[in-house]
């Protein structure tokens, strides 16, 4: 079986990917990560305008199975936060890369991203 | 590590794109599509589970039933032919072996269903005891398969398939007959894990792929889908039935896990009957309880349940309830904060999330209720 990856994102090897527009990364997971998770049903909040190092967690996932921490895939302010997937977190597993972002970050360092993978490079790190 | 034991269907759950997870020594399915799809469609419709890495063990001879109630904590002794109980088993000092079912076929013939994980120590702690008794014990898991059919439509789905000494609508709860279903023959009870009505079929290990797919295909028109273990987990959850090595292990006893039901003290001797009078007669120091944990995550079992900031207890399980839309837990906490609308808290990572204590089951059981 497949998982979508969506070109023009760059990615995590922990399974998030970071959607850049200018200065701001949107976050998420891929869809490898949710349908490893599962049924997600929580998603802890995050505060608005916390500053996160990359590689720190930015929040914890927890499915029926399983808590997962999900990493902050760049450096910076926490600059929005997708209530609805807090309220809501199984929208997550419907639509990883769409509805279900989790959190904006004004990126602070852009050459973090050079660490990341392209959607073709991580398309083959999850291949099964 | 041990190799992993594999039911006669795992190569049905590969075909329907089941996730395969290591349970109790088996290598089992998790999910197929969704443990809340899953979950919904048991409460909803009907559900198939595979249950053949459950242990049977028989028990022959003219001291069967006798020795099954020497074994256990509930009464057996008096049980008519077909009937079923529930029981802890326990050890000298009342902590458990394990809960399981006997079932009474007949005098010289009782069925134990155990739990996987528990198989071969059960086996073991069943042949250690049996010195006294005219009875054959035998080690029958590998002989068996087992699926369980749950969910209020498994009646009307089953009924038409089923032929036995008597209709499967006049099966009471916690009763079994021989028969054939789609013309295998199976030993079927009205018995389950899920909280819905529903039966639990056994049959030869090598019928029942055939009763597996049969299922699946005639029950079509009941919206059947196969559920794993993780629906088994939540379904068994809501209804807050209890998981051995999760609510009750070695270390618990029957009063405080809330079995105290299927303790009968009056019996004449049991293993364990001694340590449990003392018990009885002491009170219990903890107690299972149910928590609502509205936020900070899914309590976990063995985490800590704190009250005014001391460790007073510990989570057995917790998940999302699929059917209550909400988060909750089975934990033991003092006698003391025990009663509905305790405030408690539990510690889930690191941090600390408020919860109140609530009466169990968190959901009634509608099994039983026909």
């Amino acid at each position: 079986m497949g998982y979508k990856v969506i070109e023009g994102l760059y990615y995590t090897k922990n399974d998030e990917w970071v959607k850049v527009e200018g200065d701001i990364g949107t976050v998420g997971i891929t869809d490898y990560a949710q349908d490893k998770l599962g049924d997600i049903v929580y998603l802890e909040d995050i505060e608005k305008g916390n500053k996160i190092k990359a590689g720190e967690t930015l929040t914890t996932i927890e499915s029926v199975k399983a808590a997962s921490d999900i990493y902050a895939p760049v450096s910076g302010e926490v600059i929005e936060v997708n209530s609805e997937v807090i309220k809501e977190p199984s929208i997550i597993n419907k639509d990883p890369y769409g509805k279900g972002w989790i959190a904006k970050i004004k990126i602070e360092n852009p050459d973090e991203l050079k660490e990341l993978m392209k959607a073709e490079e991580y398309s083959n790190y999850r291949k099964e | 590590m041990e190799e992993l034991k594999r039911t006669p269907l795992y190569e049905e759950h590969k075909k329907l794109g089941a996730k395969m997870v290591p349970f109790g020594g088996w290598e089992m399915p998790i999910q197929y599509t969704s443990i809340i799809e899953e979950h919904l469609n048991v409460r909803s419709n009907v559900g198939v589970f595979d249950v053949s890495h459950m242990g049977e063990i028989e028990l022959h001879g003219k001291d069967a039933l006798s020795f099954a109630d020497y074994l256990v904590t509930n009464s057996v002794k008096k049980m008519k032919n077909g009937r079923v109980k529930y029981t802890p088993m326990c050890y000298p000092d009342g902590g458990e072996v394990d809960d399981l079912f006997v079932y009474k076929i007949k005098d010289d013939f009782v069925l134990l269903v155990v739990n996987a994980s528990n198989y071969e120590k059960d086996l073991d702690w069943i042949l250690q005891h049996k010195e006294g008794f005219d009875v054959d014990v035998q080690g029958k898991s590998f002989d068996y398969g087992e699926i369980a059919v749950q969910g209020p439509k498994a009646e009307a789905f089953l009924k038409d398939y089923f032929e036995g000494e008597i209709p499967l609508t006049e099966l009471k709860y916690f009763h079994s007959e021989y028969g054939t279903l789609f013309g295998k023959k199976v030993l079927i009870s009205r018995t389950g894990y899920t909280g819905e009505d529903g039966f639990e079929v056994y049959s030869d290990s090598k019928d029942i792929v055939y009763l597996w797919q049969t299922v699946l295909d005639k029950g079509k028109p009941f919206h059947i889908m196969p559920a794993g273990l993780g629906a088994r987990d939540t379904l068994r959850f809501e209804v807050a039935y209890w998981l051995y090595g999760d609510e009750i292990d070695e270390t618990t006893n029957p009063f405080e896990a809330g079995q105290g039901f299927a303790v009968k003290l009056k019996k004449e001797k049991f293993i364990g009957k001694e340590a449990l009078a003392k018990i009885k007669e002491e009170g219990i120091k903890r107690k299972l309880v149910g928590l609502e944990v509205p936020h900070g995550g899914i309590p976990r079992h063995g985490m800590k349940v704190l009250k005014n900031g001391q460790e007073v207890g510990y989570i057995t399980s917790g998940n999302f309830c699929p059917s209550l839309n909400k988060i909750c837990a089975m934990a033991y906490v003092p006698v003391e904060y025990s009663e509905a609308g305790t405030d408690v808290e539990v510690e889930i990572r690191n941090r600390k999330a408020n919860a109140k204590v609530v009466n169990l089951p968190f959901l009634e059981p509608r099994a039983g209720k026909k």
